[in-house]
């Protein structure tokens, strides 16, 4: 698992990468009302802003951690967005996404890392 | 920046977890473990305690010891029906100034020999001064110190604190008493501000935090943050001060011509005689040119404070603002309030928000969004 200044997650998984917001993220977000994912096929670049979340404080973006396309988006937390306070981890994530240089991964943080930055 | 003031209730709120946020001036719970949306939902499903110790508690006492003279004093400040409120009763009402806008708004409750104000934190200071100069003269007007301020809001409100205090039972929405609480005067009007039944609560500093302690270990009593305040004042159409009135925005616009009584109005026995009489008398009669309206955004967007409005999605013909908005728990959906123009304010109308670039539906309607659930 790799992680983002910016609060994400980056989990391999064959040759996708799922990507959510971590539990510090969601839980200093408050609860979420709204999610909007990009569609699948979107071509991003790191930094883009790519989802947009809302919680009952404000509204948030959430950046694409890498450059590469979404295969994927969890539609299930566009219908129900406090599974992202639930189990932002594990059920709740975000979309998947094909990474065009893989080795990009090993400039993100480790989890080490991730918990200095929050600590 | 000068320093947080804390409530007495502070050490109680860290106790419980709260987040403490700085809010008028004070350090005060935003939200507790449960969260904001489970908190809304808890109060609207059984009881929630909210500290609102921030809020100014003013006294009201006629210099002359006729108690009319005072209710006759504070009219010259508010358009409301003072002299006509019954003993033991309590009124909504606003501050104007000379343009006809809002200074604040407050409850009014007579007290037989004095009145009871409640005015709002940020404005507390200028509210006091603002009535020592208005009607210094013939009243004393004091701050009250040392007291804190409870809110129990919600259907099981009654249920939890008749078991502390049994009276409380007998009271309907808006009547105020004082009642015995551990040998000492609790002061308790059944109102708030969350479209709940339910009561505020002032007693002595020591008082309010055995009572909150006391409340907090019934079954269905939460302890409830700033977070759910908001989202639940605004699902039940109330405006918050600063936001959705304020010096700028007349009681007309503001759409809170019921809080006018008739005895204040052009042909009425004590007609005008606040500040700003002639401009709100004048829009009474011959109305105004933008309105404040609910609004419901049709997809799943919040539109938040400050989002311009359109009466077409491609932005070209601006018609208002939003003034509060979010996300209402109870209705599952994005709800919010603000100004529009006369022409677009009729219910039904379809309107557009401004949101991210896009020019997204909302439809004015009607408010309370949830259903007033008051103890009439």
């Amino acid at each position: 698992m790799k992680y983002t200044e910016e609060h994400e997650w980056l989990r391999p998984e064959g040759d996708v990468v799922v990507v959510g917001i971590t539990e510090h993220a969601a839980e200093a977000l408050g609860d979420l009302v709204f999610v909007e994912l990009p569609e699948p096929g979107t071509k991003v670049s790191k930094d883009d802003e790519i989802v947009v979340i809302e919680s009952v404080k404000a509204a948030s973006d959430i950046l694409a951690p890498l450059d590469g396309e979404i295969v994927e988006v969890n539609e299930a937390i566009v219908e129900d967005p406090t599974l992202v306070n639930q189990d932002p981890m594990g059920e709740a994530w975000f979309f998947k996404m094909k990474v065009d240089d893989p080795s990009q991964m090993d400039d993100l943080l480790d989890e080490a890392a991730y918990k200095a930055l929050i600590a | 920046m000068s320093e947080l003031k804390r409530t007495a209730l502070f050490d109680l709120h860290v106790e419980l977890g709260a987040k403490m946020v700085p809010f008028a001036g004070y350090e005060m719970p935003v939200q507790y473990p449960m969260g904001v949306l489970k908190e809304h939902l808890h109060t609207r499903a059984q009881a929630g305690l909210f500290d609102v110790s921030h809020m100014g508690q003013v006294i009201i006492r006629a210099k002359s010891g006729n108690p009319e003279d005072a209710r006759l004093a504070l009219e010259s400040l508010v358009p409301v029906n003072i002299l006509g409120l019954a003993e033991m009763r309590q009124r909504y009402g606003f501050f104007t100034n000379e343009a006809g806008g809002i200074l604040d708004d407050l409850m009014i409750a007579n007290r037989g020999d004095h009145l009871f104000v409640v005015v709002n934190a940020a404005c507390k200071q200028a509210d006091l001064a603002h009535m020592q100069a208005g009607i210094g003269e013939s009243c004393d007007v004091e701050m009250v110190e040392g007291r804190s301020l409870l809110a129990l809001q919600g259907p099981q409100a009654e249920a939890a604190l008749s078991r502390l205090i049994p009276a409380v039972a007998d009271m309907r929405f808006m009547d105020v008493a004082i009642l015995d609480y551990d040998g000492t005067e609790a002061w308790i009007s059944r109102s708030g501000y969350t479209g709940e039944d339910g009561f505020e609560i002032s007693l002595p500093d020591d008082a309010a935090l055995k009572l909150a302690r006391a409340l907090l270990e019934m079954d269905e009593v939460a302890p409830i943050g700033l977070g759910a305040r908001d989202s639940l004042r605004l699902e039940g159409g109330l405006c918050l001060y600063g936001h959705d009135i304020d010096e700028t925005t007349s009681p007309v616009e503001a759409a809170l011509t019921w809080a006018i009584q008739k005895v204040r109005r052009r042909g009425g026995e004590r007609e005008g005689g606040f500040p700003g009489s002639e401009r709100i008398l004048r829009e009474l009669e011959e109305g105004v040119s933008r309105k404040r309206v609910g609004l419901l955004p049709e997809g799943r967007a919040p539109m938040r404070e400050g989002t311009r409005l359109f009466a077409d999605d491609q932005g070209a013909q601006e018609i208002g603002v939003i003034t509060s908005g979010g996300f209402g728990p109870t209705i599952k959906a994005p709800m919010a309030m603000g100004y529009v123009s006369a022409d677009h304010a009729a219910v039904g109308t379809r309107v557009f928000g401004e949101v991210r670039g896009k020019y997204l539906p909302a439809t004015v309607s009607a408010m309370p969004f949830t259903p007033a659930n008051f103890k009439r």
